[in-house]
């Protein structure tokens, strides 16, 4: 036993290197992947797990009425930043509505903007457009989906925004609700039309695979009945590719959801909820989704009240994103028939 | 189909028509904007001298120097994500492609990449630094005086942008592996071959484009991701290393990339100096479009496999 302990890492790492670098069986090479593979369903449950007990105090505090509307949400979080200074213990009262209306209009907005850009385009680029302009798309669209979110950003906030501030809202507009909020021209309708831009190569793609893949039969043999090709399209290859639409939407809504750094440029990083009463006003309030406020409270994440409150936000996202993904993934299952997975 | 002649065709289709070209030559138009605006800015305000040196921080622009160092951070955190990602990313391509047993598991496991391609990277970010905050991992950051662990390096934010590049990883790998015709695998077997060894001398060299694909895919959007550097890599202006020793100080210390470089330096950040944030914004936007037209360049090289000759 001693000499074993005396001299152990020569041995030990010979008899290593020597299983390691013998030809594997199929036995231990199928053992050793299928491990690899299932540490991603560990790490997702890790992921959940961590996330959600570290959220916990947030959501427990506020039992439902956390997702409820009610009082001004950033005084709210400066309230629970401050509640470490004052001895009487942490506060947590959160009323994140103002917030989850913000998530859920930038979201909503873009991904149906964005949805109607992408079919149209699809339909386009599949069967419409002169071979050299198919040519330029297919780059344009990779670049596009390539164009890192900071950058997008920058040109909103530098070019877009004041633009909008100075141009396209009148005096009399921001006098009308300076008593509630200033509008800078950094604003939902600024935020959606970015977003949109952002996440429409993501559908194009999925939208185009799908289109290509539809059976030639199908669309010949309504051609040969006297359909034109824009009702060939239309009815046969749009209405066959319906799961690759949703699959798409789906999919585009999880990262519109995700997006942060982009929309706390933008949206004006105020916890205000857009009123679409207002009427025109309403495009030009400002707003700040869920992730964005991470993002600017991003110093306050080691700080125990605030910082769990900014998990509770981090574990909504979460939530929605896993159900999107499985929902996409589940929408795009049927395509498998016709050998379009993507 | 050959070309009709769209006049006779009812006013609602060819309405239709007009908006499929006119959302085609939208995507056009954007493109070429966003492109050449940033050119535009990038040529007006990028100088040799500011990838040369060290960010300063200094309120006065004329001082607050280049940006050397966001530069070596986008470039050591996508070398040490992409080295993270491509071991298990292979791995789990082959197995969801040449075993894949039992049947359910191989679902989850397809689905479940599908879930982390679909996390936000702001989530990844939260989950990471909960992970590194823990007292398990307090080698890969470091610890502060009261014993709390900081969370925040290379390693942590390395390790999260690996679960970026993942998906990438595993979706191009599989792709390729699934061109490789079933009677290649066949013929292997049949010269005695066991599975293990097809696929170490015969699966994995032919799926190299694949692997490069998705590698150079991964490599690009972890470049280009901002979330995770200003959450977990401690937005330090300059990379401080942590520690001793040449290499790994660097990765347990904490630093920024070009894309926390622009955020900080937009009027969303502190720094609010525009002209340096398009300048690191145009280097940024060369590198990411570099690592994705990489890929045309590598499929374009692949010879066609001699199966199909």
């Amino acid at each position: 036993m001693t000499t074993k302990v005396a001299q152990p890492s020569p041995g030990l790492l010979d008899s290593l290197w020597e299983t390691v670098s013998k030809p594997w069986t199929d036995k231990r090479a199928e053992l050793v992947l299928g491990a690899l593979a299932c540490s991603v369903l560990v790490l997702i449950a890790g992921m959940v797990i961590f996330v959600f007990v570290k959220a916990w105090p947030s959501f427990s505090h506020n039992g439902l009425s956390w997702f409820g509307s009610g009082g001004n949400v950033d005084q709210q979080l400066d309230d629970i930043f401050n509640s470490t200074k004052t001895g009487h213990g942490y506060d947590y009262h959160l009323r994140a509505w103002p917030l989850l209306w913000g998530t859920i209009l930038t979201t909503v907005g873009a991904v149906v903007l964005g949805l109607a850009v992408a079919l149209f385009a699809a339909v386009f680029i599949v069967e419409f457009a002169p071979d050299w302009l198919r040519r330029v798309l297919d780059p344009v669209v990779r670049l596009l989906a390539a164009v890192p979110s900071v950058i997008y950003g920058l040109i909103g906030i530098l070019v877009i925004v004041p633009f909008v501030g100075n141009h396209l809202i009148s005096a009399g507009r921001k006098e009308s609700v300076a008593y509630v909020v200033q509008l800078t021209g950094a604003s939902l309708i600024v935020a959606v039309l970015i977003l949109t831009v952002m996440i429409t190569p993501i559908m194009l793609a999925i939208i185009v695979d799908a289109l290509r893949s539809v059976p030639r039969g199908w669309t010949e043999g309504a051609a040969a009945l006297g359909v034109n090709r824009w009702r060939v399209m239309w009815t046969i290859s749009v209405r066959a590719a319906r799961p690759a639409i949703v699959a798409a939407a789906v999919l585009a809504t999880a990262r519109a959801l995700g997006e942060a750094i982009m929309l706390s440029m933008v949206s004006g990083s105020i916890g205000f909820a857009p009123n679409p009463l207002d009427g025109i006003t309403f495009f030009f309030e400002p707003t700040r989704p869920l992730a964005a406020t991470i993002v600017d409270r991003a110093d306050a994440l080691s700080a125990p009240p605030l910082g769990q409150t900014l998990y509770a936000f981090a574990a909504v996202l979460l939530v929605s994103a896993m159900f999107l993904s499985l929902a996409g993934w589940l929408a795009k299952q049927p395509l498998k028939k016709y050998g379009a997975g993507a | 189909m050959g070309r009709e002649s769209t006049s006779s065709w009812p006013l609602i289709d060819r309405i239709g028509l007009g908006l499929a070209w006119a959302a085609g030559l939208l995507l056009c138009l954007v493109a070429s904007a966003i492109v050449i605006y940033m050119l535009v800015r990038g040529v007006q305000f990028l100088r040799p001298g500011l990838l040369f040196s060290h960010p300063q921080p200094e309120l006065d622009q004329t001082k607050s120097g280049g940006f050397l160092d966001p530069l070596l951070g986008t470039f050591i955190l996508t070398v040490l994500g992409t080295t993270l990602a491509i071991l298990p990313g292979v791995s789990i391509a082959v197995w969801l492609s040449e075993y894949a047993r039992p049947f359910w598991l191989a679902r989850a496991v397809e689905s479940g990449v599908e879930v982390v391609a679909g996390t936000p990277s702001i989530v990844l970010a939260i989950f990471g630094l909960i992970i590194f905050s823990q007292r398990l991992f307090a080698p890969f950051s470091f610890t502060a005086e009261g014993g709390a662990v900081f969370g925040r390096s290379f390693f942590a934010a390395g390790a999260m942008m690996a679960l970026i590049a993942l998906p990438l990883i595993v979706g191009a790998t599989r792709e390729a592996l699934q061109a490789i015709p079933r009677h290649v695998r066949e013929a292997s077997y049949a010269l005695g071959k066991t599975k293990a060894a097809t696929i170490r001398r015969v699966l994995l060299p032919t799926a190299r484009p694949g692997i490069a694909t998705g590698t150079a895919l991964g490599m690009g959007r972890i470049a280009g991701d901002t979330a995770i550097v200003v959450i977990l890599l401690g937005a330090s202006l300059q990379l401080s290393s942590q520690g001793s020793g040449p290499i790994l100080s660097t990765l347990r210390g904490t630093g920024s990339t070009l894309t926390s470089y622009v955020y900080n330096n937009s009027p969303a950040g502190e720094g609010n100096a525009p002209e340096k944030a398009y300048a690191a914004a145009f280097v940024l936007l060369l590198i990411v479009i570099t690592l994705n037209f990489a890929v045309d360049l590598i499929s374009r090289r692949r010879s066609a496999p001699a199966w199909n000759t």
